[in-house]
């Protein structure tokens, strides 16, 4: 693969700091949405060579930290169905649940298998006719795509035994939240890079015309996230608000059509809970009624209710970016990777797996 | 620690250590086991010695770049010499699935006869166990093995100083991305070959023209990161390394970028970190490039402070960040 060592290169990047150190020295809270950038940004040292007066705050973009609670425990409800084969990713293997973790139930018996895409799922199903494989089916507009196409394909193939337990969620609607939110004052978003290689730029226009606030898309590697904060940065402070996209090899301003077709195709938008922000109207995805027998709960006839939270744990606080994972009394004492309490330091990309990795200062 | 054992107590991270602490050596408690070496180095009539072993139970059987049975010569004979000691002779149990192909095994064991061959290393004796289907999968492979320390050497990973340079001997993660991606998980294949081979020949030039070696650990399991967390908590210092100077194949950039994933943790089986004498560098850097299984060889970095037991790195972009221990099987990002 080409272009990785270009967005690494150090001499780019110290020129990029340095022209970051330059821009202002207005004090401002930019927010990256994107779980995936937390990490890079750890990762990079990226906080190190920031100035002063911009502050980071990690935001809600961890697609298994904003799953709710009910959702793991649900999980493991059905892990326990004869002759069910759960087909997860591997992020989703540690998270706490209240009968322990899908980790815990597979070391007990249970048939859990980690895939890296829901189109494994087919080929499963198929050599396991006398089965039930059911897929956990989490991720933002950039992994329903694959659930709409591997449901789609199931169907064109006659595959009856696949079914997903769905909890897919879109971006936009939670940053509404979070811009109405008065105890947060955000003046500018790093916006997702592979959400928005979804849906393209204009879902996060709202933010500019209706609040009064600034977007960058951008992308994963060092360069990129220095680049987006530039930008980000001058439009701050000129007051200039709109969105732009420092993301333009992978983002188009329309997103990828194929894939917006494939998820009207499958699912409705419907209301959805996140994991300690609450339930947020228009923020779900729930399969449409051309594709609901693959719904596990309708095909088990599980009456399933949301409900949230691990007593003590923070993340709601956390994934609003109210709190830093390091003002949580449970972190790093209760709540470790290996004993994790709440979701957001399970994930790889949970804010609080990424103060726990990454962080020098913390002892 | 849990009540069951799950896949990331066998990940080399942190929950492997917990186990070996808190319960192997809760039970086998001695001073030889706790110094925690590759290899156990003890004395039989005044004759310095190290012993070893470890067990092989990778999928797919067949890699690029070697199989399970080269895999558990090399891991032995390797655990042997980053020990300081010459490799001299191995076991080798087998435990084999009813229904394993008798040309696969000959595969295997022609392939474990000719690296012992290589390496200068005799298997003297063996056991094979065979289970029933589905008790086992496909073959699992142990070799412990038995070497001579060499005199006036003495390598151990609590004997890393301030001052100290970290050297690795080739790129990184080159075992673990071939596995990851020939285990056709991915969905892509690519051009990556196994690193897995016997470094004793490599070790014994390094030590034998240079003084001022005091560590030599190889980063199998958990990769670079597991290793250098390991030393630092032994030697009871502070390491920084510098991402610039980390060496890394093109395929395994692109990969662990595509997969999300970070070279430091993806294991390896023919990479050795060594922690030397600054004064001594140049010339054990020079030493070992020209040694086949160390052209690519490169200073990653530094022991700057003593305490602190931590594993630093200098990014790319000018940062520092916190290198820690891995913790559970490395798997990729969702989005």
């Amino acid at each position: 693969m080409k272009f990785v060592d270009e967005f690494r290169n150090n001499e780019y990047s110290k020129k990029l700091v340095e022209k970051l150190n330059n821009i202002s020295k207005e004090k401002m809270n930019i927010m990256e949405v994107c779980g995936t950038h937390t990490m890079s940004i750890f990762r990079y040292g990226i906080r190190d060579v920031l100035p002063s007066n911009v502050n980071l705050i990690s935001g809600p973009g961890c697609p298994i930290c904003v799953t709710p609670q009910s959702y793991i425990d649900m999980a493991l409800t059905l892990c326990e169905e004869e002759g069910t084969i759960i087909a997860t990713f591997g992020d989703m293997m540690k998270v706490p649940g209240k009968k322990g973790s899908l980790s815990k139930k597979k070391s007990e018996g249970a048939d859990i298998r980690i895939v890296y895409s829901p189109m494994d799922c087919l080929e499963m199903a198929k050599q396991n006719p006398w089965k039930k494989v059911v897929f956990l089916s989490v991720g933002f507009e950039t992994t329903a795509p694959m659930t709409a196409v591997t449901a789609m394909e199931a169907k064109k193939r006659n595959i009856t035994n696949l079914l997903f337990f769905t909890a897919h969620k879109i971006v936009p609607p939670v940053m509404n939240a979070l811009v109405k939110d008065k105890d947060l004052k955000i003046d500018g978003f790093l916006l997702p890079g592979h959400v928005s290689a979804i849906i393209g730029t204009k879902p996060f226009e709202f933010l500019s015309k209706d609040y009064n606030i600034s977007g960058v898309v951008t992308g994963f590697e060092p360069l990129d996230i220095l680049q987006g904060l530039i930008t980000l940065v001058s439009l701050i402070s000129k007051k200039d608000y709109k969105i732009e996209n420092e993301y333009k090899r992978i983002v188009k301003t329309d997103g990828n059509s194929n894939a917006e077709k494939y998820l009207n195709k499958a699912f409705n938008i419907v209301d959805s809970s996140w994991r300690g922000i609450g339930r947020i109207p228009k923020s779900g995805l729930e399969f449409n009624s051309e594709y609901e027998d693959f719904d596990a709960l309708k095909y088990f006839k599980i009456n399933y209710e949301e409900y949230d939270g691990s007593p003590g744990c923070k993340c709601g606080e956390i994934l609003k970016g109210k709190i830093k994972p390091t003002d949580c009394q449970l972190f790093k004492k209760l709540c470790t990777p290996e004993n994790p309490v709440g979701s957001c330091m399970v994930s790889s990309e949970g804010t609080c797996a990424a103060y726990y990795r990454y962080h020098k200062d913390i002892t | 620690m849990s009540d069951t054992i799950t896949l990331s107590h066998g990940s080399g991270g942190i929950q492997t250590n917990k186990l070996i602490n808190e319960l192997f050596f809760k039970y086998f408690n001695n001073p030889i086991l706790d110094m925690m070496n590759d290899a156990a180095q003890i004395d039989i009539d005044f004759k310095k010695l190290a012993f070893t072993t470890d067990s092989f139970v990778v999928n797919p059987i067949f890699f690029s770049g070697g199989n399970i049975g080269k895999l558990a010569v090399c891991g032995t004979v390797n655990d042997l010499a980053v020990s300081g000691a010459k490799p001299l002779y191995l076991t080798s149990a087998f435990i084999i699935e009813e229904g394993f192909s008798i040309k696969k095994l000959e595969d295997i064991v022609k392939s474990m006869a000719e690296e012992a061959n290589k390496a200068g290393v005799k298997i003297v004796a063996g056991d094979t166990k065979v289970v029933e289907k589905g008790n086992a999968d496909g073959i699992f492979i142990n070799t412990s093995g038995i070497g001579s320390i060499y005199e006036n050497v003495n390598i151990n990973c609590a004997n890393a100083k301030v001052g100290d340079v970290v050297i690795i001997n080739g790129t990184l993660g080159d075992h673990g991305m071939t596995i990851m991606c020939e285990r056709n998980e991915l969905g892509f294949k690519g051009n990556l070959k196994s690193d897995c081979a016997c470094l004793n020949s490599l070790v014994d030039v390094m030590l034998e023209a240079h003084e001022g070696i005091h560590v030599i650990r190889d980063a199998t399991r958990g990769g670079v990161a597991a290793v250098l967390n390991e030393i630092s908590e032994f030697s009871n210092v502070t390491i920084a390394i510098e991402e610039n100077n980390l060496p890394l194949k093109e395929e395994v950039k692109g990969a662990t970028e595509m997969l999300g994933l970070d070279p430091l943790y993806i294991a390896n089986e023919g990479k050795i970190c060594v922690f030397v004498e600054e004064a001594y560098a140049e010339n054990v850097l020079n030493s070992m490039r020209k040694h086949p299984l160390g052209s690519d060889a490169a200073i990653i970095g530094k022991v700057t402070e003593e305490l602190g037991k931590k594993v630093y790195l200098k990014t790319v972009v000018g940062g520092k960040r916190l290198v820690d221990m891995p913790s559970g099987i490395q798997l990729p990002r969702i989005c």
